[in-house]
């Protein structure tokens, strides 16, 4: 069994990088092929927000801005809870070809370790939750 | 990714691939650290049949056991191992050929 630490694809489209830059870093665009509605703050270390009708929500971190020929962000691990650090990273470049763009898409970081000190910190969390209803236990019973 | 996160991944699906093992740890997940017998008064299992899975499961780390007398010591589940899983599963899961034909559809309008 191998870990898959990245994933890569690449697209040919019939439209101009300018184009298919608008697509990938406006909200306008974001909202429409990627979530059902988008915010973007686009600057490095500006965020994004997608959301989904279905209730789900993404927060990109903005990298890297070269328009119109790389867009770079980190987001959230798909899976894991919610305050995990570990992030991976996505890379959009973007190519002339003729009058099109050839598109690549890099996504990595799947294969990162958990750091110790974050295991240590979740770690702290379980057992925080069994010491905090413990708590509540003493306390109602002491009422 | 490490070997040991592999060898940590397998033993997580090997766990889970059993219905009893999964049932065991739906148990724990919903309901909390719960002994053995618990546990087999709790499902479709037999006692010595459950106490054969936590076995596999504890060298798996997922279910740790609190210290207690023998037949009172109770299980409870330990997610560290699950996360490392997720990840494996977190690149099949992204599924950028169903969002790269969207983009493609967007473009095409």
């Amino acid at each position: 069994m191998a870990f898959p630490d990245r994933i890569e694809r690449t697209l040919d489209l019939t439209h101009p990088p300018a184009k298919v830059w608008a697509a990938l870093t406006t909200a306008e665009g974001l909202g429409t092929w990627f979530g059902n509605q988008a915010e973007i703050d686009l600057r490095r270390g500006g965020e994004a927000q997608l959301t989904w009708t279905s209730g789900d929500k993404a927060q990109l971190t903005i990298e890297r801005i070269e328009e119109p020929k790389v867009f770079g962000f980190t987001w959230h691990i798909y899976g894991l809870p919610e305050g995990d650090p570990r992030r991976t990273y996505v890379e959009f470049t973007l190519e002339p070809a003729g009058a099109g763009t050839r598109l690549t898409v890099v996504e990595s970081g799947f294969a990162q370790l958990p750091d110790d000190a974050h295991k240590m910190a979740f770690d702290g969390n379980t057992d925080g939750w069994g010491k905090e209803l413990a708590e509540l236990v003493s306390y109602l019973d002491a009422a | 990714m490490q070997p040991d996160n592999e060898a940590i991944a397998e033993q997580v699906f090997i766990a889970l691939a059993d219905p009893s093992r999964r049932g065991i740890l739906a148990a724990l997940a919903s309901d909390g650290p719960a002994t053995a017998t618990d546990l087999a008064n709790r499902l479709p299992i037999t006692r010595q049949a459950i106490a054969k899975h936590l076995t596999l499961l504890a060298e798996a780390g997922l279910v740790t056991a609190e210290p207690g007398e023998r037949r009172r010591v109770r299980y409870q589940l330990h997610s560290a191992p699950m996360q490392v899983a997720q990840q494996f599963l977190a690149a099949m899961a992204r599924d950028w050929d169903g969002r790269l034909s969207a983009l493609q559809t967007h473009l095409d309008r």
